[in-house]
């Protein structure tokens, strides 16, 4: 039975429209919930390269955010959709091509999500020390490619580079004790390193201004409530109107510079502190073996002396969080300057010629901009271009059923959503026991063990 | 804490934020929206896409909006929920140009 699948539900009738989905994350899922709501037979295999669905809302979302976790019961509810079908733990393009996932099925929709990090691109950048956001954020959540990684938390100053919501994420991470992280979703591994950190304070360093920042208010927010850190500015990084809101200003934009501005003006009494740095471009990260300092370059615009000022910031850990990219797929066109799989609103597409049955929603069709719900929206659109077209599409000249019974992944096996279950209630009684929500499994190898699906369980 | 949608949503009810919102807790009746508190996750994601700032987080209501967060537990407890957009009432785009300049 190795790798065998059985049916969860009767095998959809031959006037069915097959479709396969790409990636177990929201957008994924969305799209799953538009296909099954149409008024055609529609039935829909979802691929995740892992064993557990959810993507970043598994592995990206902070552990200490719970109640946005609680979209999973809205993928959950889909999941139980007749016609809907999980296939877990085999990635597309490794195990299986995309090619033969496209001639097993009238439709292709790709989800894969942003998983490749941005790198500044500056010298020093592969010095001992210095780490993408993605990498820290993965290894905390128990994301089994990143839970083996150790993060050298012995100094006094950290660094993060990018003004975004990951950005705080990073850095409120690092600067909750951890008491107030003992109760949340996050990894063991992670929980124990962070107890024995000694960082007290973490630069969150940005290019622009105070008005400029990709910050939502409600992650700010969080830095004015925190047990043992509060939020600061560096009087050096600002200009007299650096708090006046554009004029074009949205309500998030005033509040978060609000927010910002009473940061400049807070007490200073708590151990720990987090420092918001404005106008500072990265231009180096310096070291003997490893980060010691980051070098930036003063750019405050319209004042006459961009580029004139170096800035050093003593620091023993470097984040960048500066954006994501999707992960190109062979077979799939790839868009170099958005970082996407190449499209026109959703149909992919090469040299502006549409590729027929194949699709793209989710941070892989626009990039990673916007809350979770946003793919909702994202992914009705796809959803409209997928039904307009799907009537016109040939019928796949290989079976599904074969597909899914023959693809081999890594581990062995493939995770159907009853196996997720089971994970799902295991992680959960491990986390009942140790006051936790969920402690999560962190290898793939435990996730399918405990799926109870393992082929080759005799060779471990 | 919850997100509340405001009167300045009345007579336009443009429905962008029902888009966005990942789990389906905007109400609606003839003349706005409502946020359910208890389904709404706090994502803030509907903040910005409404064309006329009328969503706010509870905690960010001026002291004369206050009041709307009862009106929203109250009147989405009544109304029906809404999944997608919804055309537009003919006031809206006068409310729209109204509230921008
Ligand atoms: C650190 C971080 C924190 C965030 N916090 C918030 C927050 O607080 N609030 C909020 O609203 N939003 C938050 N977001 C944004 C939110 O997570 C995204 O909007 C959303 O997850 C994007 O959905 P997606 O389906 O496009 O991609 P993803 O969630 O990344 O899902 C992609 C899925 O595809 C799978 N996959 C990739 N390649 C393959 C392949 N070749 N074969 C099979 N499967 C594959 C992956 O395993 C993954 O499961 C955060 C994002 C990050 C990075
Ligand atoms: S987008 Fe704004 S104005 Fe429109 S319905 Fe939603 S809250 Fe009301
Ligand atoms: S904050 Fe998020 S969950 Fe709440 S109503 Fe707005 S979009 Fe929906």
């Amino acid at each position: 039975m190795s790798g065998s699948l059985t049916p969860m539900r009767p095998q959809p009738s031959e006037a069915t429209f097959r479709v396969a989905v790409v990636g177990g994350g929201p957008s994924g899922f969305y799209a799953a919930e538009g296909l099954l709501r149409s008024a055609l037979p529609i039935a829909v295999d979802m691929f995740d390269r892992l064993p557990t669905p959810f993507g970043l809302v598994r592995s990206g979302v902070a552990p200490d955010h719970p109640k946005l976790k609680q979209v999973a019961a809205v993928f959950d509810r889909i999941a139980h959709t007749p016609g809907f079908r999980y296939v877990g733990g085999v990635a597309i393009g490794e195990d299986v091509p995309l090619e033969t996932l496209r001639a097993s099925y009238h439709a292709v929709i790709l989800a894969t999500g942003a998983m490749v990090d941005r790198r500044m691109g500056v010298p020093g950048e592969g010095l001992a020390g210095s780490r993408s956001a993605g990498e820290f954020v993965g290894w905390y959540n128990g994301h089994p490619d990143y839970s083996h990684l150790r993060f050298d938390l012995s100094s006094e100053r950290a660094v993060v580079v990018g003004h975004g919501n990951v950005a705080l994420d990073v850095a409120r991470i690092l600067l909750k004790t951890a008491d107030e992280l003992r109760h949340t979703d996050i990894a063991e591994h992670a929980l124990g390193a962070l107890a024995e950190s000694r960082i007290r304070e973490v630069h969150v360093v940005g290019r622009r201004g105070p008005c400029e920042t990709r910050f939502s208010p409600k992650e700010l927010h969080e830095f004015s409530d925190l047990t043992s850190c509060e939020p600061a500015l560096d009087e050096d990084d600002l200009a007299p109107h650096s708090f006046a809101s554009p004029a074009n200003a949205g309500p998030d934009t005033r509040a978060a510079l609000g927010m910002l501005e009473a940061f400049a003006r807070g007490p200073r009494t708590k151990p720990r502190r987090c420092v918001f740095r404005f106008h500072l471009d990265p231009i180096a990260i310096e070291g003997d073996g490893r980060v010691e300092r980051a070098m930036f370059r003063r750019t405050r615009c319209g004042e006459g002396d961009a580029g004139a000022e170096l800035v050093a910031i003593e620091c023993g850990l470097l984040f960048s969080s500066i954006g994501r990219r999707s992960a190109p797929l062979a077979g799939a066109p790839y868009d170099e300057a958005r970082g996407v799989h190449a499209n026109i609103e959703g149909r992919v597409v090469a040299a502006s010629a549409v590729v027929p049955g194949l699709y793209v929603c989710g941070w892989s069709k626009r990039g990673p901009e916007g809350t979770i719900g946003a793919n909702r929206a994202c992914s009705a659109g796809t959803v409209e271009r997928v039904l307009a077209d799907l009537a016109s599409l040939a019928a796949p000249p290989l079976a599904a059923e074969r597909l899914i019974a023959g693809a081999a992944p890594r581990s062995g096996s493939v995770v159907d959503y009853a196996a997720w279950k089971r994970i799902d209630a295991a992680e959960v009684e491990r986390g009942r026991r140790a006051g936790k929500p969920r402690e999560k499994f962190v290898t793939i190898g435990e996730m399918i063990d405990v799926g109870g699906r393992r082929a080759d369980a005799c060779c471990r | 804490m919850a997100y509340v949608v405001t009167d300045l949503c009345c007579g336009c009810r443009y429905t962008e934020c029902v888009t966005v919102c990942p789990v389906e807790c905007f109400h609606v009746d003839e003349t706005m929206t409502y946020i359910d508190p208890d389904n709404c996750i706090d994502c803030g994601g509907c903040v910005p896409v409404c064309p006329v700032g009328a969503i706010q987080a509870s905690y960010l209501l001026a002291p004369d909006k206050v009041s709307w967060i009862e009106i929203n537990r109250a009147r989405s407890a009544e109304t029906p929920t809404i999944i997608s957009k919804l055309p537009p009432l003919p006031t809206a785009e006068e409310r729209r140009k109204a509230l921008s300049a």
